[in-house]
This record gives structure tokens, sequence and C-alpha cells, in this order.
């Protein structure tokens, strides 16, 4: 077949709903874009793992510690679900680790943030979990069916994550003073780059036209955030939290909350690498990534050792 | 009629080991040689904090002053703590941390299987539990030391070093404590210098399939069954229990 | 040097007597680590009784392409299936 019947093929299938699995003939541009868009979130799932590991050894009590152990595993988890799944398009997690190193594939932005007290690990939870799951559930439904399955797995698993954080922040806005100001203080420091999760306004968004087209996308950006402020700020009131937002009001019109420009400056900021811990993020996992090639190095030479011929 | 508060202190010892082991291995949260071994080291780690969490609680309960698990893992200090030596050094590089858990996952196996029989029955309920998550940490910590013993010459040579460097720290395992002697002979603890012999077979029979050598030691460390710890034990101790010092009327 | 492990393909038994399905994949580089790999990645909230792993390469799929001339014959085969035969009324326990 020529490219272009490839093509009309392809879209045929998408316009059904069909899935798209590894041996479909695909565009490549189809390819890349999946690629770059899988690699980017595996890249976040495993990135993700530090803001929170920061305080694993400073949670205050065992149950807690249990908890945010079993959460950020699921991260891990929840990387190597997706690195399976970009790996079915013919690329390497080494190479997909390469291009995180290098500074070609991204990660979400909001793990450029420091984790500072112990209720950035709820607002954690609660927010950019919380943002993240809305992403998430609409991407179940996904063109690629090894994402769309990873996605499913991953929304089965990542429910107690939200609710993890919002006991957190519900826990301490019960507590004594102290407490009450450290949880408003990560509210206020959480509130904006969770909102900047869902990326640019749809009008400013470059790459979205054939992400739809493609159905890799299947909501918009502002859509999704709205979904997730409209969720959200009730939550907040319900445990006495202030958002950040003095624009904030309900409009009864549109049946949802009108909020305020998003600072689209600190955000282009981050994303060019100037974040408080852009480096110390991508450092770490090239430090770990770098001294663990000895032990995998010694993991493939033993089993050549044991079964020479088997694979 | 058992002493309460040597039960009380043994189930400290028991709560302590699981809970400073599985300080050292959640610090490698993020840091493994790969995906799937984070996520396994992890594992490995909330067993031990499960472990803690039960031992410490049932402790609480034997001293009867109300105290909870959380009480106990955050409101001692360092001299009140009965960990073994081995449980607080601090992370090495890979072969290290499998050193160390080829050492316990073996001690843990023989320990559990005897305390799974003891005469208190929380004890025997708990250690039942635990020797399921044992043995599965020392088939773990076997393959791979097969795999670094073997696998490439660096690799043999770091964990030929781990275990030098560790060796010291597996004396204390056996000592017997005449303060649980009591304990003992009405079959609630394990005296462990029982168990020597059989571990010594076991782990050589590891370390030789590695081709690993047992070092020769003169002087093994010991002093934490009685709360005389490394340096290490107070830094560790600093940051687990900093919230709950830093605002002793909050409850998380 | 590229120090990637191999690649598996992990299927989970949920209970004795299902089915083994498709789970996902690990890697790993021997088939020990493949088996403690699939359980350390996806029997963590009790998923499982049992797991196999199989090296990905050994897997061969068909394709979407190919489905036509695969599956369709089958459409019209409807003998195969025990809602085609008409009973005599009355009949019992067929």
């Amino acid at each position: 077949m020529n490219v272009a019947a490839i093509e009309n093929d392809f879209q045929q299938k998408i316009d059904k709903d069909l899935f798209i699995e590894p041996k479909d003939a695909m565009p490549d541009k189809y390819r890349e874009h999946l690629i770059r868009q899988i690699s980017q979130h595996a890249h976040s799932e495993v990135i993700g793992m530090q803001p929170e590991g920061n305080w694993i050894n400073r949670a205050p009590s065992l149950r807690a510690k249990q908890i945010l152990l079993a959460k950020i595993q699921d991260e891990a988890g929840h990387g190597l679900y997706l690195y399976s799944a970009a790996e079915t398009l013919n690329i390497s997690r080494e190479e997909l680790i390469a291009q995180l190193h290098s500074g070609k594939a991204k990660y979400s932005n909001i793990f450029n943030y420091p984790a500072l007290t112990w209720a950035d690990i709820g607002a954690i939870g609660w927010l950019v979990d919380g943002a993240a799951i809305v992403n998430q559930v609409s991407l179940q439904r996904t063109s690629y069916g090894p994402y769309a399955r990873a996605m499913f797995r991953i929304c089965k698993e990542e429910s107690f994550h939200q609710r993890q954080g919002y006991e957190i922040m519900a826990h301490m806005m019960n507590g004594t003073a102290e407490q009450k100001e450290m949880a408003q203080d990560a509210m206020n420091r959480w509130w904006w780059p969770s909102l900047m999760m869902f990326g640019p306004h749809d009008s400013d968004s470059p790459n979205s036209g054939n992400a739809f087209k493609w159905k890799i996308k299947r909501k918009g950006n502002d859509e999704l955030r709205q979904k997730f402020i409209d969720k959200t700020v009730q939550q907040a009131e319900v445990i006495g939290l202030t958002v950040p937002d003095p624009d904030l009001k309900w409009n009864d019109e549109k049946q949802c909350y009108d909020y305020g420009e998003i600072d689209w400056d600190e955000f282009n900021k981050v994303i060019s690498g100037n974040g408080p811990c852009n480096k110390q993020r991508i450092n770490h996992h090239i430090k770990y990534h770098n001294e663990g090639a000895w032990v995998r190095e010694a993991a493939l030479a033993y089993s050549q050792k044991i079964q020479p011929n088997a694979i | 009629m058992t002493n309460q508060s040597d039960l009380f202190k043994y189930l400290l010892h028991l709560g302590d080991n699981a809970l400073i082991h599985s300080y050292r291995l959640s610090e490698l949260c993020s840091r493994g040689p790969f995906l799937e071994e984070d996520l396994a080291l992890t594992n490995i780690a909330l067993d031990q904090i499960g472990r803690a969490s039960s031992f410490l609680k049932y402790a609480g309960e034997i001293e009867g002053k109300g105290r909870t698990e959380d009480d106990l893992a955050y409101k001692r200090g360092e001299r009140q703590f009965y960990n073994h030596l081995i449980t607080e050094l601090p992370n090495g590089d890979f072969a290290y941390t499998i050193a160390k858990q080829l050492i316990l996952s073996t001690y843990d196996v023989l320990l559990f299987t005897e305390l799974s029989n003891s005469k208190d029955e929380t004890i025997a309920g708990i250690s039942s539990k635990v020797l399921k998550e044992v043995r599965y940490h020392f088939v773990h910590a076997r393959d791979w030391c097969y795999r670094l013993g073997l696998g490439t010459e660096l690799s043999h040579t770091k964990l030929q070093n781990a275990i030098n460097e560790i060796w010291m720290f597996t004396g204390e395992l056996f000592e017997s404590d005449e303060t649980y002697n009591d304990l003992y002979s009405k079959g609630i603890a394990v005296n462990t210098n029982s168990l020597k012999a059989k571990w010594l077979e076991n782990i050589t029979e590891v370390l030789t399939k590695s081709e690993i050598n047992i070092p020769n030691v003169d002087y093994m460390q010991s002093g934490g069954k009685q709360g005389i710890h490394t340096e290490y034990l107070g830094h560790l101790l600093t940051e687990m229990q900093y919230l709950q010092r830093a605002y002793p009327n909050a409850k998380w | 040097m590229d120090t990637q492990l191999d690649l598996w393909e992990v299927f989970i038994q949920s209970k004795i007597g299902a089915h083994h399905v498709h789970a996902g994949s690990v890697h790993a580089s021997d088939a020990q680590m493949a088996l403690q790999n699939a359980r350390d990645t996806y029997t963590r909230r009790n998923e499982g009784s049992s797991i196999w792993v199989v090296p990905s390469k050994f897997v061969v799929a068909s394709t979407t392409n190919d489905a036509e001339m695969f599956f369709e014959p089958a459409n019209d085969k409807i003998y195969r299936h025990p809602t085609f035969y008409v009973m005599p009324e009355g009949a019992k326990q067929i």
C-alpha cells in the first residue's frame, strides 16, 4: 500500500473508534506523536517520585509512611507500564531515558517545584494527582491500544492517591494553628502549578490538531482544567482551605467557576528549564541511572553464563 | 509469670530491627538500578514497616501505659532503641544492599520459623505472616548474589567488598542475651545463638555458589541490643522523628 | 554500552482455575528475575495466584489488516452454536 492508502485506511479505523495495535500500519507522525506523549507521561511518573520521596523518612506516623511509600511505588509502576506501552512503538526504554537525559523528552513541569513541608505531600496527592487523574480518565479512550490499557490500569490504581492527599489536608485543617497555616501555605503554592498541568489554552496549543484527529487526545486542555477546578473548589471549602485566586467565582449562567488568568510567563520559565528544581530532578535521575549501569551489566553477563543459548 | 518488662524490651528489639531496616530501604526509593528493582526494594521496605508496626503495637500493649506503635517509633531516644547495628548502617552501592539483604533475610527466615511456634500467641501470629515475607526477601537476595557474584569482574569485586565490610556486624545477630533467659526457657523468645550454625551453613551455600569468600574477621561489633549504637542511628532518628518532635502537640 | 535488560510479557492468573491473562511487560535479564519483577510489579494488590512470563520476542501477533481473512469466515458458521438447533417441544435436559 502507498502512504496515502495507509493513511486513509488508518483514519477510517480511527473514525470508527477502533483501537490501533502495535503491528498495525500507522502514519509515522502518529507514531512520533505517541512516543513523545507516552514517554513524557512515563518520565513524569518517574521524576514525580522525587518530590514525594523527599518525605518518606520524615512521614509523621508509620501509617503515613506506608501509604506514601506505596503511592510512590505505584508511580514507579505506572512509569513502567507507560514505558512498556511506548516500547511497543519500536523504541527501547534505554533510548527513551537517553532522550530524557538529553532534554529532548520532557516531563511534567509540576515536578520542578519543591516539596517543602509535610502539607506539600497532602497538596501533591490532592491537587497534582487530582489534576493528573482528570487527564488520565479521558486518556482511557485514547486510540492507541497499549496506551489506553496502561491508562486503564493506572486509573484503577490511582484512585487512592488523591484521597490520601485530601485526607492529609483534612487532618491538618483539623489540627493546630501551625498545621492549618502549613496546609494553607501548601495550597497557595500548589494551586496555580496544578492548573498549569493541563497545558496552554487550546487556542495557544500548537500540537493538538493531529492529536484530536487521531483521537490520541479526546478532550481539550481548557475543558479538563475546568472540570478539575469545579470539583476541587468544593473540596477545598469542605475542609476550610481558601483557593488563592481572588477572581474565582461561581458563574450561574455557565454552571461552572470563572477563574483568574494563569501566569504563563511563570509556566514558560519553568518549562524552559529555569524552575526551582529542574536541574536537581534531572541530575538525580542521571546519577542513579548511571550508577545502576554496572548492576544491569552484571545481570546481563550472568544470564549469558547460565543460559547462553536460551534467548 | 513472665516478666512483662523483658517481653516489652524483646518486642522493641523485634520491632526496631524492622523499623530501622525499613528506613534504609526506603531511602533507596527512586535510586534503584532500574525501575523494576526499585519496585522490588520498595516492596521489601513495605513488608518491614508492616512488621515494625505489628511488633511495636504489641509492645505498647504489653507495656500497658497506653503508648501506641507511633509513640514508640517516634518518641524514643537513641539509647532506647534495641535494633542490630547492621540495620542502621548507611546504604552503600547496590552490592552493599544485596549483601545486607542476604545476611538479614537468611537470619530472618530461621528466626521467624522458630518464632511462629512461640508460646506467645501474638508473637506466633505475627511471625507466621512475617515468615512468608522473609522467604521472598531471601530468594530475592540470593538470586541477586548469584548475578553479582558470577556476573562481571566488577560486580564480583563489589559484592566481595561489601561482604567483607559488613561481616563484622553479623556476630551480634547470634549473641544470646541473659536478660531473656526466662523468655527463652518459656519458649516465648528464641535464643538466636542456636541459629548460628544453620545460618552459616545456609549463607555459605549461597556465597560459595556466587564464588564469594567468607572473610576472616577478628572482632565482631555489638551493642545494639543494649542500646549502644553507631553514630548513624542518631542522625537517622533526627530525620525520622522530626515532625513528631517539632510539633509535639500535633496529630497527623 | 546498551545495558537494557530483555523485555518479557507477563500473564497473571487472578485465581486458581482461571485463565492467565496478559497484564503487561517487564524488563529482566533471566527467567527468575522476570518472574520476581512481574510479581513485584503486577501483583501488588493481590491480583494474582500464578504468573507466566514469556520473552516478548517469542510472541507472534496477527494484525488488524489480517483480521478480515482470519476472523470473518467464522461469522456465518452459526451451526457451531447450540442455539442454531431447534429442539422438539417437551424434550428436557438437552
